[in-house]
């Protein structure tokens, strides 16, 4: 069997070769006299197609082409925590020690540091019978990661000679059966790690943005997208779920984005506190960062290094969070492959295999269970989308819309306004209600359900009269109308619009969030019983603690109770006053 | 260097040579014409002996039978050296004042390389432009790429010009630098800015690429990568704070979709290739700061919308790999606003992180919030009394409309040659919201109205 071919042509990143007798689609080969990172991704007959993870200026034919004779793989151990890679998994950071602050070719590094060691506590004794993702031990990543050391897929048998200590990630720990076990384990990219069953999720992820958690809440185990044009917010609510949402782990993958984001996160996580375990957001953080200059072959890899990352921490028992910004780049990255291996283009030039590869993504999200004995864990999944021109009938967009089951549809008119995050109420959407309303019973705010079909009731007619109030002008319409609209605005700029870089008005709480809602349809139900009392809508509309409702957002949950003594006393004096009116 | 007698096509922009050897992907190609002159390219694809090659120059004169081909063995090159400030090159890179030849420190690569995300550093120092509309409403940061959106009959070059010549970091004296890169601009627009910094003594620190309309379309893909080398090595090797101008980046992306025609590629939207976004930004990432290095890489490139649509792909991809846009609007400038800077989908992301105490001004988020917020609403009431009449606004909305014209006639308006300094601009955005009922100005802070409204409100 040939292990060596020959280069017969360059296009790109693309690159083909002759020679391989027995190559494997998807097997990664090492391309040219430098050795650069690739993958089949075509076999006709006897010429192979390869992407190339790097730069192919310079490669010639005739030059060699290598098997590797495995996959695209990942490392999952310990040391994934707190670490940058490239779409790859290789390290920026040991990237940057061997080529400086420009990425150049042909660089090797381990995705787990080969040279760290670790302290490994076993929790398997000796002599017991383990399966695939039993624990055998810990190991604490960083003061907030414990991380579960597993037995490696596939391998299952007694355990032997597993002792504490401090070891390398390549070091033995222990024996299962006959295989001489590490902390560290490689699996293939593309092919979603192992679990027992998958449970319907039942629990929202909880991320203190106010429109999302209230309005449109997402699943732990769920999936969402938020499409929008440019500068319409979609990087921000990202990166405020990866700040703020309670994950136990957070995979953040720049997928041909901006360099000065992933710098951003960079400096910041590092400084902001995670509110539950009070240790910096860096140290439940993975980073991915293939940025829309770096190679392009690589950005379609880089969501699922990402995902498969994710999942290694799932099967631990943890609640994964996958921010992917932007699922379009990735799909142009296909479709640039794509139309170099000259396939039949469908819509928009996009791969007819777009939609299954969308839905193959999505689908790795899930409430799994894995392990003997079970245990559970989640990876939610939210995407980018970036469609031209904000155009929602983009293929990227239709193909994700079928797979999630929440949509955050940002809105550019909103963004122009400055009304952030600009997602619009009117056509976003959550299908995750009725998982999670046992969630919020449990939680002693059983009203929320019905508190938010009427906020969404109120917006809803809000637009449908301010169409009318366009043509007839305000004053034409009823005071029930005229209130509808009072209560709208404030909805839409007291509770919705949430300042991302407002140090107190970044993340509400839950239980927060559901007291502020309900002072604000308390508000509208004495102003609805006021108006039909014949108060005038003008007192109403300048009643003192409407500056207090406004203010909340900034206020301690603590002082919300006040809020709503103040909100009680004063329509109680405005009753009498358009009561001695009536008379 | 093996010449290659083996010219098998020439089709628009490309060239394919069969035959050769050794031949790599990306490498620069030498045509000898007839008459002994030369034009260079870059070969795009490479299939066992057959070299397809994309020039840098024009085809005109190549033929098939007296023409040669020889490679370089290496990708285009640009040769750098201090001595290249004040000096005039064309598209491609070569010299075209008299100033005689430039002796290179070095070669460098004009496609560059990715800056590492993890060594950059994150841009967050005010650059004063003295624009108001920019300074307040649209901060440009030390290392950002802030494109502006224009359109035909526009005044962006008088308001490019106008940045170039009064940036500056306040309280700071360090080295800066001009990289000016024209893509197919006419003849009067290139002199245009190269009087200005003339007049202005801006031209002894400026490097100029020079592609003019009636130069050919295909060295403009070269011209921004090529401005982008000088500046990286100004910058980073050099130490200087270097501002690129690209203009007109509509007419870099034509001939990136005259390249992508000739190759016949699935055209994408509007005939401009699938990879443009890609394209793009391998030419807008070049800007930034990286950590250790004292210099950095501000970006402003124009570009002139077609049809006045945002929408339109060119437009539309660069907004999604810049961060932030300034936008001019024709109706602004018919109203006779000059820079007629259309604030509301104008937009800078770096905003946030370069303003505020220590940086700006305490109060220059909230009074900037307030302001947007204030014409948005101002601008609306005066659509509605358009359809409606005057008589329907509230009193509010007519405080409000007033305002709104206010904002554009005193705020954004200004001279060409006035600088406002930042806090004269502030302080003229709370002066202009004592128009606006207290009760509204939910966006500032009480203890701010107190500090920065000066006396005689309403
Ligand atoms: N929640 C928010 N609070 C305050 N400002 C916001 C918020 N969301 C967005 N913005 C403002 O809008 C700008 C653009 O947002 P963002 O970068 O997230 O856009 P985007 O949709 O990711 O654009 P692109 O597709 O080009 O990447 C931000 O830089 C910020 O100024
Ligand atoms: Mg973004």
């Amino acid at each position: 069997m040939n292990k060596k071919g020959k280069i017969i042509r360059v296009a790109g990143p693309l690159i083909q070769a002759v020679g391989l007798d027995d190559v494997k689609m998807y097997e990664v080969v090492h391309v040219g006299r430098q050795g650069l990172i690739g993958e089949v991704i075509e076999i006709q007959g006897e010429v192979i197609s390869v992407q190339v993870y790097e730069e192919t200026g310079g490669i010639a034919p005739g030059e060699p082409v290598e098997a590797t004779g495995s996959p695209l793989t990942v490392e999952l151990g310990p040391g994934l925590i707190q670490s940058i890679y490239d779409g790859i998994q290789r390290p920026l950071e040991k990237v940057r020690e061997q080529t400086g602050d420009y990425i150049l070719r042909g660089v090797r590094a381990a995705g787990l540091a080969r040279d760290k060691k670790w302290e490994f506590k076993p929790l398997a004794a000796n002599g017991t019978q383990v399966q695939e993702f039993s624990i055998l031990g810990t190991v604490k990543e960083s003061e907030a990661i414990e991380s579960k050391i597993m037995v490696p897929p596939g391998v299952s048998g007694k355990v032997s000679g597993i002792k504490a200590g401090s070891f390398l990630v390549t070091d033995d720990i222990c024996k299962v059966g006959d295989t001489p076990v590490q902390m560290m384990f490689k699996w293939p990219v593309r092919k979603p790690l192992p679990y027992t069953k998958k449970i319907q999720p039942s629990e929202p992820l909880v991320t203190g943005t106010r429109v999302i958690d209230s309005f449109f809440p997402v699943a732990k185990g769920g999936t969402g997208c938020i499409p929008g044009p440019f500068g319409s917010g979609k990087t921000v609510v990202l990166h405020q779920l990866a700040k703020w949402s309670d994950a136990d782990v957070v995979v953040y993958v720049g997928c041909g984005e901006r360099g000065n984001e992933m710098t951003d996160v960079l400096t910041e996580f590092p400084e902001l506190l995670d509110p539950r375990s009070g240790r910096p957001l860096l140290e439940r953080t993975v980073l991915i960062a293939n940025t829309s200059n770096m190679p392009v072959a690589a950005r379609e890899a880089s969501i699922y290094t990402g995902i498969t990352i994710a999942e290694y921490f799932r099967n631990q028992g943890m609640d994964v969070a996958v921010m992917a910004d932007s699922t379009s780049r990735w799909a142009e990255a296909l479709r640039e492959m794509s139309g170099r291996l000259e396939e039949m283009p469908g819509e928009e030039g996009y791969p007819a295999y777009l939609t299954s590869r969308i839905a193959g993504f999505y689908e790795r999200s899930g409430v799994v269970e894995a392990g003997t004995p079970p245990r559970t864990g989640s990876v939610s999944v939210v995407g980018a989308v970036s469609p031209p021109g904000g155009d929602l009938s983009d293929p990227v967009v239709q193909a994700t819309l079928r797979m999630v089951k929440v949509f955050w549809s940002l809105e550019s008119s909103l963004a122009y306004q400055r009304h952030f995050p600009a997602i619009n109420w009117l056509n976003s959407y959550s299908l995750y209600i009725d998982d999670i309303t046992d969630f919020y019973e449990k939680n002693s705010m059983k009203e929320f359900p019905a508190m938010r079909k009427q906020a969404l009731k109120i917006l809803q007619e809000e637009s449908s009269l301010q169409e009318i109030v366009r043509l007839v002008g305000v004053e034409s319409i009823s005071d029930e109308d005229r209130l509808t609209l009072e209560t709208a605005k404030i909805l839409r700029e007291d509770f919705l619009h949430q300042h991302a870089f407002d140090e107190q008005d970044a993340y509400t709480a839950v239980s927060k969030q559901f007291k502020m809602l309900g002072i604000i349809m308390m508000f509208h139900e004495r102003a609805e019983k006021a108006v039909k009392k014949g108060v005038p809508i003008k007192q109403i509309m300048d009643i003192p603690c409407k500056e207090k409702i406004a203010r909340m957002k900034i206020m301690d949950e603590a002082e919300l109770p006040e809020v709503e003594k103040i909100l009680k006393e004063n329509f109680a004096a405005l009753q009498v006053a358009g009561g001695g009116k009536e008379e | 260097m093996k010449e290659y007698r083996s010219i098998r096509s020439i089709q628009g922009p490309l060239i394919r040579v069969d035959g050769v050897t050794g031949v790599g992907y990306s490498e620069v190609a030498n045509i000898r014409l007839e008459d002994g002159s030369r034009r260079m390219g870059k070969v795009l694809d490479i299939s066992r002996d057959s070299a397809l090659i994309q020039l840098f120059e024009g085809t005109e004169g190549i033929n098939i039978n007296g023409s040669g081909v020889s490679f370089l063995g290496e990708t285009l090159h640009f040769g750098v050296s201090p001595e290249i400030l004040g000096r005039v090159f064309n598209g491609v890179g070569k010299i075209i004042d008299d100033g005689g030849e430039i002796i290179p420190d070095k070669k460098l690569d004009i496609d560059g390389f990715p800056i590492n995300p993890y060594a950059r550093d994150y841009p967050e120092e005010f650059i004063e432009t003295g624009v108001s509309a920019i300074d307040a409403m649209t901060t440009l940061v030390r290392g950002q790429k802030l494109p502006i959106f224009s359109a035909s009959g526009l005044p962006h070059n008088e308001l490019a010009a106008q940045i170039a010549r009064q940036a500056r970091v306040v309280g700071k004296d360090e080295k800066f630098a001009v990289v000016f890169a024209a893509m197919g601009i006419t003849f009067e627009e290139a002199r245009f800015f190269q009087k200005d910094f003339a007049r202005t003594g801006a031209l002894e620190r400026s490097v100029l690429f020079i592609n003019l309309a009636d130069d050919p379309a295909i060295e403009r893909i070269a011209t921004p990568r090529v401005a982008l080398t000088a500046a990286e090595y100004l910058a980073f090797e050099k130490d200087m704070h270097v501002l690129v101008i690209l203009t007109d980046m509509t007419n870099y992306c034509d001939a990136l979709r005259e390249i992508s025609a000739a190759r016949k590629e699935i055209p994408g939207r509007r005939g401009y290739p699938g990879y443009m976004y890609t394209d793009l930004a391998s030419i807008f990432e070049r800007a930034g700061r990286i950590k250790g290095k004292k210099g950095s890489i501000t970006q402003i490139p124009i570009l002139t919308m077609p049809e006045d649509d945002k929408t339109h792909p060119i437009p539309d991809l660069t907004g999604y790999i810049t961060e932030g846009q300034v936008i001019i609007s024709r109706v602004l400038n018919k109203k006779g606003i000059y820079p007629p800077i259309d604030v509301l989908p104008s937009l800078s992301r770096l905003k946030e992180k370069g303003i505020g105490e220590g940086k700006t001004r305490e109060d220059h988020g909230n009074v900037t919030a307030q302001l947007f917020a204030s014409y948005a609403r101002g601008k609306e009431a005066k659509e509605l009394a358009l359809i409606l009449g005057e008589a329907s606004l509230t009193e509010d909305d007519v405080k409000f409309a007033a305002f709104a014209d206010e904002f554009e006639q005193r705020f954004v308006a200004q001279s060409v040659n006035e600088s406002r300094d930042l806090a004269a601009t502030l302080d003229l955005g709370w002066e202009l919201l004592k128009k606006i009922p207290r009760k509204e100005l939910k966006r500032v802070k009480e203890e701010q109205i107190k500090k920065y409204m000066k006396a005689g409100t309403d």
